[in-house]
């Protein structure tokens, strides 16, 4: 059973297809990454996945009792939040807002969610520190708290080493592997290839439009 | 100078004048935190030249409550200039000065075409720099300014954690379903009315400043969003009291001696961040 499939699907801005013909299956437990070069339509795919812009035609299915405000996301950073005045924990916490329903402020239980997830990123000594003022590395690890927040089953990450050094890349990885590990469906927009062949169970070639699984490695490279 | 102010505050218009003053400082200052963070610092300036324009319309149509007109026309600008979100294209400030401008020309003409007292220069400086039309008010309109004021400060206060995300990361917000268009529009009401109420304090040319001025100073200072509030709200509301007292015992403009508090007080802020962020 699939928890995400695109069905057909045409993507594009303002009317005008940039892809079409996207065909893919996503299950339960995959790590499963879209790669592709720059410009040719990543992000646009990421965001009609999250429904933050509509598809041109064709349809994303989501199956297995998921619904689209599950799936947890840790977009690039952007220009507005480096002098954005905001603590380790309020960033945080803003993850649990696809669960506020009806009400207006957050619960006990949520804001204890909130901590857990610090504590599981390694994050819980910055609780009070101001995100602009983190490392790279730091900052993708509060919004990975933010993003666990918002799920438990699936995680959409855009380039999340975008802009890391090398230690922080390896750091970020081996940190989205043991969450896929305990279960969660990781799907990862990328360019890094080298590191992705390493990591992922199967891989989306946008331009080509085909999808490589990868049956063995993986695992024996990180020991 | 005591006795002459405590003489002072036992009129009714100087009263007034407090109240309404320190109820648009605390609205102004709670959104603006969120505008300024947005990128939107300049949408107060264009709501209130189109404000003014409402403004003009209406005392040409000669309407005794003013606020009917005034109050829609700059809730519908807000919602049209804020609908975009922060995804907003770059035309999105040549809008917004397109519409501030021809507003404003359009008001003047109005006032000039149809003129209702014999002192135009006069009615339009007022409007535009609130110089003392703060010390005219009656007791509706600081009942009008209380009820707006409590309704924008419960909403922000409701709404604070979803304000904040979506200030944070509209992105994020919207892609865990939070209702960003619905809220996007809210906060344009909200800042709608602000800027209305804001007109008879400082006048249509000086509101940003009361917008900008107390987050700005907040936000160098301070680090974290519920602390930046808060910080901001007092300020803002200490400057405006400060102003208005000062105003009233120096005879000068209140806008203006509220806006020059609240410029003083970001060089303080500003000065103080900076030598920390190097020591």
């Amino acid at each position: 059973m699939s928890i995400l499939s695109a069905r057909d699907l045409s993507i594009g801005y303002d009317g005008r297809t940039i892809l079409s013909n996207i065909d893919f299956k996503i299950h339960s437990g995959d790590y499963f990454c879209i790669v592709g070069e720059n410009g040719s339509g990543k992000s646009t795919l990421m965001k009609t996945i999250l429904g933050l812009q509509p598809a041109i035609s064709g349809e994303i299915v989501f199956g297995d009792g998921l619904n689209k405000s599950q799936i947890g996301y840790l977009p690039q950073q952007t220009d507005l939040q480096k002098d954005f005045p905001a603590s380790v924990y309020e960033i945080v916490l803003s993850g649990c807002q696809s669960h506020l329903g009806k009400h207006f402020f957050y619960s006990k239980a949520q804001k204890k969610t909130a901590l857990m997830n610090m504590e599981k990123m390694g994050i819980s000594h910055l609780k009070n520190r101001c995100f602009r003022e983190l490392s790279g590395g730091q900052k993708q690890r509060v919004l990975l708290s933010r993003a666990l927040c918002a799920t438990t089953r699936v995680l959409l990450l855009d380039e999340p080493v975008a802009g890391l050094d090398p230690t922080m890349t390896a750091d970020m990885y081996q940190l989205i592997k043991e969450l896929n590990d305990d279960g969660m469906t990781i799907i990862m927009i990328s360019h890094d290839i080298a590191n992705i062949s390493i990591y992922a169970n199967r891989i989306f070639d946008i331009n080509k439009a085909e999808i490589k699984t990868i049956t063995t490695g993986g695992t024996c490279y990180v020991g | 100078m005591l006795d002459k102010l405590i003489m002072y505050l036992q009129y009714p218009f100087v009263k007034y004048a407090i109240i309404v003053g320190v109820l648009i400082a605390l609205c102004s200052s709670l959104l603006g935190v969120t505008l300024v963070l947005k990128r939107y610092s300049y949408i107060g300036d264009g709501l209130s030249h189109v404000a003014f324009g409402a403004l003009a319309i209406a005392t040409v149509c000669d309407l005794t409550n003013k606020m009917i007109l005034v109050l829609p026309l700059t809730i519908v600008s807000a919602i049209l200039l804020l609908r975009n979100g922060t995804n907003a294209k770059v035309k999105g400030d040549a809008q917004l000065a397109m519409l501030s401008v021809s507003a404003l020309a359009f008001g003047y003409m109005l006032m000039n075409l149809f003129p209702s007292s014999s002192n135009i220069t006069g009615d339009v400086c007022t409007t535009l720099f609130g110089s003392t039309s703060i010390l005219t008010l009656t007791a509706q309109e600081v009942w009008i300014s209380i009820v707006l004021s409590v309704f924008v400060v419960t909403i922000f206060i409701l709404f604070y954690n979803r304000i904040f995300a979506i200030t944070f990361d509209e992105g994020f917000a919207k892609a865990v379903g939070t209702n960003v268009k619905f809220y996007n529009l809210l906060i344009a009401t909200v800042i709608a009315i602000i800027i209305v109420l804001a007109m008879k304090l400082v006048g249509s040319l000086l509101i940003s400043a009361l917008v900008i001025f107390p987050a700005i100073s907040a936000m160098s200072i301070l680090k974290n969003f519920k602390s930046v509030v808060i910080f901001s709200a007092i300020s803002s509301v200490l400057c405006a009291l400060i102003g208005i007292l000062v105003s009233i015992l120096a005879g000068t403009p209140v806008g203006s001696t509220i806006v020059v508090f609240d410029a003083f007080l970001f060089l303080l802020c500003y000065i103080i961040g900076r030598v920390r962020s190097l020591a």
